[in-house]
């Protein structure tokens, strides 16, 4: 991992369907390449459509980053999952996370693109949510 | 009434007995309005639970409850995992904390009904915990609308009996109400006519503790 690499914002895509998570993320990735910390998760334990608290803190660890880590979600479950998986990270670090109210496709793209400049998280977030305003 | 490591692995098991036979009930009445998926989330949750008993009915109930939530947390999934984790973690914390304000204190023993208005007390701010993390309250047609009732029936010392009555009247109760939160809302208007699902699990859950409770009970 280059130093450039951890200085961005992690980018966290969360979808009931494992397979329109990992597509958002394949969108992700051609916008971006690798220099943004990127994970996603899919799915319930069973591999059918929901989400699960294991899954979401897997994919925060994976996509950490010092300068924080943006979540985008799908349906209410999603989000749920995400603010319970976040709290029990502790304080210190939730301060670093945010879930944000942007569409999930759009949004992570658009929150990868303002990452890759080496924005603040609270940077992208805003950009991300400025599609939901 | 207190209750030991017996009571707790007894209340696990029937519980996880509940959501089994109830299983595909509560799958249908989420098709109804929801994701379907219901039945089998609490199920994974109440067999989760399950395989960990032995464990957990050791602990001293506070740890023992918080032990539960962040299990159910884990393997329900589905929006239904942080309101029942939540629920129990915050149960869990608020005993810990009586216990240990009423340990500095030197506070004598309390009686059962202190004991009882004491829990009640506990479990309306667990209660308010479950409602700011699904961000909805009363008459929005979750298992709240079940969790809100039957706790201000235990807070007035009602037996075991009228709380489970009470629970299993408020679930039928959100038959009617309009969806205001989960994916049930997208259905607008459609929604009302179908108990919700979660008020569902939740008066099955309160009913089958509360058996237990009556059944224990000195007559």
């Amino acid at each position: 991992m280059t130093p450039a690499r951890i200085a961005n914002v992690g980018i966290v895509i969360v979808s009931h369907s494992p397979l329109v998570a990992q597509g958002a993320a394949d969108m992700v990735r051609q916008m971006v390449g690798d220099c943004v910390p990127l994970a996603w998760t899919g799915g319930n334990v069973e591999g059918g459509l929901g989400t699960h608290v294991a899954g979401i803190l897997a994919a925060i660890e994976a996509a950490w980053s010092e300068a924080g880590v943006a979540i985008f979600v799908d349906l209410g479950g999603a989000e749920t999952n995400s603010e319970a998986a976040v709290e029990m990270l502790g304080p210190a670090r939730a301060a670093r996370i945010a879930i944000c109210n942007a569409p999930l496709v759009e949004g992570a793209v658009v929150a990868a693109a303002e990452a890759s400049g080496g924005s603040t998280l609270a940077r992208v977030v805003a950009t991300a949510e400025e599609l939901s305003a | 009434m207190p209750l030991d490591a017996a009571d707790l692995s007894a209340l696990i098991g029937l519980c996880r007995e509940e959501i089994e036979l109830h299983c595909e009930h509560l799958g249908r009445l989420d098709s109804a309005i929801g994701d379907g998926d219901h039945g089998a989330n609490m199920r994974r949750g109440l067999e989760a639970v399950y395989r960990e008993r032995d464990a957990i009915s050791v602990l001293p109930l506070p740890a023992a409850l918080e032990r539960i939530g962040l299990v159910l947390v884990m393997s329900i999934g589905g929006a239904a995992g942080p309101l029942y984790g939540t629920l129990l973690m915050e149960l869990g914390r608020g005993l810990a904390a009586r216990d240990l304000a009423a340990r500095e204190l030197a506070v004598r023993e309390l009686d059962a009904r202190e004991e009882e208005t004491d829990f009640a007390a506990v479990l309306a701010v667990a209660v308010t915990a479950v409602a700011r993390r699904g961000r909805s309250g009363p008459g929005d047609k979750t298992l709240l609308d079940v969790l809100y009732p039957v706790q201000a029936e235990l807070a007035s010392h009602a037996a075991p009996v009228r709380i489970a009555e009470c629970a299993r009247l408020a679930a039928r109760g959100t038959e009617m109400m309009l969806a205001r939160r989960g994916r049930a809302s997208y259905l607008g208007e459609r929604s009302i006519g179908h108990e919700d699902p979660g008020a569902s699990s939740c008066a099955l859950l309160t009913m089958t503790i509360c058996h237990y409770f009556k059944e224990q009970a000195p007559s």
